[in-house]
């Protein structure tokens, strides 16, 4: 199938271009680039990417004042609908300062920036985005950002593990993130927001493939509904 | 106005003979708006009046450059209509005072200077110089300067691959900052800075214009004294966001036919990129001040021309153009503003609320600019001043092992793990290689990628100026050739002392006379520089001078990127071959200075004939799949080359001889280690062992990556 995929560009944005790249790299079909200042999102949109970057220079809170983009209510309104969307880095802190998904991300315990390449272990094989990994595989996929460290309630991350919504959690220490969390999903299983940069391992050249995955289960259930 | 005292003149820090240019020039007295506009073009930083005789030397030409010294960045070809624009620029004085905001903005004004000229910046480098890491300061300095490089690098989106690290006594009250930005453009697309066409509008764009940074390039331009903590607020600040969001507005109109030229505000803002765009289309410039977007109210014109508010451009537009390029900038959200226009009187002229301010003839600012030829003395009256001798007797090594532990934990050598985690290198998603001798970044879209190296080795430099100028041009080419990349063109940032002491002169002539041999020896020509002198400092007690320090950022071509080698691809049963000999010279090395703490002899001697067989021999080498790792020799020599490999590779090595002292350490140069599968025979190289294990020379490479990690970590945790 050809994918009819969109990423947003917030100003600030950084690896929106990276994020097109790869999906076009895996589906064969070049992505749509959506500006932030638009209502309105294209017509019958199969994925949502929100990219890494520093939407607002990350003044005032990481991915605050984006989520408050024209853009983003049409972004919530399809993920109601139930398109799939993928925020990554600065795109997941997006997700939840927008309510897409729970919980914060706060400064890295060891203060500074971090950039590596971080290694995963996967917690859940059956989502929209996940079903190409096996359940404990281990990946390596780079990690780059000063606020990964992911923090929510004692029953917020008991109902995220009771219902199977940690993606991802890293294998070794990364930025703090309480219970190792690096990606969570939503309720209904198609809003997945992670720290690591999946769009940055692709191609061989790029020292791994480990990300590929992600977008191929995506496309595999697209394909299959 | 303010009347021009000599106090006044001095203040701007003009000598009276440099003042009584400013009177032949103006052929009056200059008002106070005049006088800062000469201060700053005349200063060191902007006028290169100590070191222009010299640098008019150095070699700038090659069938592969398009634009060499004298616009904002150099730019070379590099095939299928691409070309690359690379810089590298210094931020010292504002580092030591605001670390985090002075590399920041260091960043901020190399990116500026790349993409003025049309390229989408792809890769940062850096090369830093700190002091004695026991030196009170200078745990704050290195973390406020890594973290600011990374700060305005991470978010502006362009990722840093590499730089070089150095720590020495000698800059314990200078540090030096040096920012290096490779970007990416098409040929028939470049953008140069010549202001033409008679009535053609002048834009102003990006940030507004505040107080911050005034006279920033008159500071650098002077030593340090006691006052050094009331200078912060020359020191500006930057804004990367904004920068970010000036990169994509200006590269989207820049794909339109918009621009007629285009000039970023650096050092000297304002005058400086109104003086320069004019002065370069042999036109005149007359400027609105009222029109300039500011910060602050009640800025003076005098503030508006002098301040360094960063991410700020000038651009001339063609003419009904303006509507459209605003609309670029306003959905960017950045201020857009028409301040003037260009003329053909040869004057800069600046009005304020209908009143002429500055009337100030471009010709003779230029003609009448002060250049020197400031005297040095001779390199053997050089060699008694800075105490250089032969090398005497040297104590024989015991222990190759343990010395060779002591090395890798020591500051020079020591892991930088902690420093590059802090910036993001993989942005863009095009970096191929960190970590090795050379970075390593796609070019976009296809299987061409960029090589990129920052070396100098200061300490080299002030033994033997014409050798470490030599020096550090061949370890570029060394580095880049170890990846297997075509050396093209070079940039440098000559940081200095100051000029006014012969022997400070002598180091900066038999630098620039070693770097220029090179790049002749070499065909690797400059293309575009940065020269920073007066890097001494009182502050700290003495007079004391840096190193000279030379930094150069080398830039090469891979065809195809399958064909990039690393230092750590080799493989168990792997056979490891030296190219160059042995080594035989311990003289400046880093094993003197860390096992028996002695700074003395002469450095290794360059034969640049050899250093261009072994680079043209080693690139062969990587381009017919025949090697599986490879490095260059430099710091440490032999044996701290190949435990790096061995870090990298994960693996151990078994060498089949037995190493003296200048064996293992000594950095003779010209050299590299490479592996290669057993069936190989490498010709003219020296077989040394074989790839497996886990040890070095006896030692645990466990206890070898311990040694090299132990340092940063133990430093920064404590």
């Amino acid at each position: 199938m050809s994918l009819r995929s969109a990423v947003i560009t917030f100003p600030g944005s950084n690896c929106d271009r990276d994020m097109a790249v790869a999906l076009e790299a895996v589906s064969g079909t070049p992505a749509i680039r959506v500006w932030h200042g638009d209502a309105t999102l294209p017509e019958r949109l199969d994925f949502i990417a929100l990219p890494g970057g520093f939407s607002y220079g990350d003044y005032l809170r990481c991915g605050a004042i984006a989520s408050r983009s024209p853009v983003m209510r049409a972004v919530i309104e399809a993920a109601g609908r139930g398109v799939p969307v993928l925020g990554v880095c600065n795109g997941f802190q997006v997700l939840t300062e927008s309510g897409l998904l729970p919980g914060a991300l706060m400064r890295n315990a060891g203060i500074t920036f971090v950039c590596r390449n971080a290694r995963l272990v996967v917690e859940n094989d059956s989502a929209l985005f996940t079903s190409a990994y096996a359940k404990g595989q281990h990946l390596s996929i780079p990690v780059a950002h000063h606020d990964g460290n992911y923090f929510a309630d004692d029953a917020t991350l008991d109902r995220l593990e009771g219902d199977g919504r940690i993606a991802f959690r890293y294998a070794e220490t990364i930025n703090g993130s309480v219970r190792d969390i690096a990606g969570i999903l939503n309720e209904k299983g198609n809003v997945l927001g992670m720290m690591p940069h999946p769009e940055r391992a692709i191609d061989p050249a790029h020292g791994g493939t480990d990300g590929r995955a992600l977008f191929e289960s995506a496309l595999n259930t697209l394909a299959s509904a | 106005m303010a009347e021009i005292t000599a106090d006044v003149v001095a203040a701007h820090g003009l000598s009276q003979e440099e003042y009584e240019r400013v009177l032949h020039a103006l052929g009056r007295e200059p008002n106070l708006v005049e006088l800062g506009i000469f201060s700053v073009m005349w200063s060191e930083h902007c006028s290169y009046k100590s070191s222009r005789l010299h640098l008019k030397k150095l070699p700038t030409d090659a069938p592969w450059v398009i634009q060499g010294p004298g616009e904002n960045a150099g730019v070379i070809d590099i095939g299928d209509g691409q070309a690359a624009i690379f810089k590298m620029e210094s931020h010292n004085h504002p580092s030591y005072i605001e670390p985090y905001q002075g590399a920041a903005t260091g960043v901020g004004g190399i990116l500026r200077d790349v993409f003025t000229m049309g390229a989408r910046p792809v890769a940062n480098m850096n090369a830093l110089r700190f002091g004695r890491p026991d030196h009170p300061k200078m745990k704050h300095l290195v973390q406020g300067v890594v973290a600011g490089i990374g700060g305005y690098g991470n978010c502006v989106g362009v990722p840093t691959v590499g730089g070089e690290t150095n720590f020495h006594p000698a800059y314990d009250g200078n540090i030096l900052v040096n920012a290096m930005t490779v970007g990416v453009a098409d040929t028939d697309k470049i953008f140069y800075c010549a202001a033409t066409g008679l009535g053609n509008p002048i834009v102003y764009v990006g940030s507004k214009t505040g107080r911050d940074g005034i006279h920033g390039a008159t500071m650098a331009s002077a030593d340090f004294s006691d006052d050094t903590e009331e200078k912060r607020p020359t020191v500006q600040v930057g804004d990367p966001f904004t920068e970010k969001l000036l990169i994509e507005a200006c590269l989207e109109l820049m794909a339109t036919d918009a621009i007629v030229a285009i000039q970023d505000m650096g050092a000297a803002g304002l005058t400086s990129s109104s003086v320069e765009m004019a002065s370069k289309g042999g036109a005149g410039i007359r400027l609105d001040m009222n029109q300039v977007p500011c910060r602050e109210e009640g800025m003076t014109p005098y503030e508006m021309m002098l301040s360094e508010s960063q991410e700020r451009m000038l651009m001339v537009l063609k003419p009904g153009k303006e509507p459209m390029a605003e609309a670029i900038f306003r959905k960017w959200e950045l201020d857009f503003a028409v301040i003037g226009e260009v003329t053909d009187t040869g004057h800069m002229v600046l009005e304020w609320n209908g009143e002429v301010v500055c009337d100030i003839p471009l010709g003779p600012l230029a003609d009448d600019a002060p250049e020197y030829d400031r005297p040095y003395v001779t390199p053997e009256e050089y060699k008694v001043w800075a105490n250089v001798a032969p090398l005497g007797d040297v104590p024989e090594c015991t222990d190759v092992g343990a010395d060779l532990l002591k090395l890798m934990a020591s500051p020079d050598l020591a892991s930088r793990r902690w420093i590059w985690e802090q910036y993001d290198s993989q942005v863009g998603a095009d970096t191929l290689q960190t970590g090795g001798d050379a970075a390593v970044v796609r070019v976009h879209g296809t299987k061409k990628a960029l090589a990129i190296s920052t070396d100098c080795t200061p300490r080299y430099c002030y033994a033997d100026p014409y050798e470490g100028g030599k020096q550090a041009v061949a370890e570029t080419y060394r580095n880049l050739s170890a990846v297997g990349a075509r050396p093209l063109a070079i940039t440098n940032c000559l940081n200095f002392a100051n000029p006014q002491r012969p022997e400070i002169m002598a180091q900066i002539v038999g630098c620039l006379n070693g770097m220029g041999d090179a790049c002749r020896a070499l065909d690797y020509p400059i293309v575009s520089g940065n020269v920073s002198l007066y890097n001494e400092s009182k502050a700290t007690g003495g007079g004391s001078a840096i190193l000279p320090t030379p930094a150069i950022g080398g830039v090469g071509l891979i065809d195809d990127y399958a064909k990039m080698a690393t230092i750590g691809g080799m493989r168990d049963g792997d056979t490891i071959w030296l190219i160059g000999g042995h080594g035989s010279q311990l003289g400046q090395s880093i094993w003197l200075r860390t096992i028996h703490g002695r700074e003395d002899g002469n450095p290794p001697s360059v034969d640049l004939d050899v250093e261009r067989a072994h680079g043209d021999f080693v690139r062969a080498l990587v381009a017919s799949d025949k090697v599986s790792a490879v490095h260059d020799i430099s710091d440490g020599g032999l044996l701290v080359t190949l435990a790096e490999m061995a870090l990298a590779g994960g693996i151990g090595c078994r060498l089949s001889i037995d190493l003296n002292a200048a064996q293992a350490f000594g950095e003779d140069q010209g050299r590299y280690l490479i592996t290669a599968s057993a069936d190989q025979f490498i010709e003219n190289a020296l077989q040394i062992g074989t790839v497996g294990g886990n040890t070095i020379v006896g030692v645990p490479l466990a206890d070898l990556r311990e040694a090299s990690d132990s340092f940063f970590r133990d430093w920064m945790e404590t």
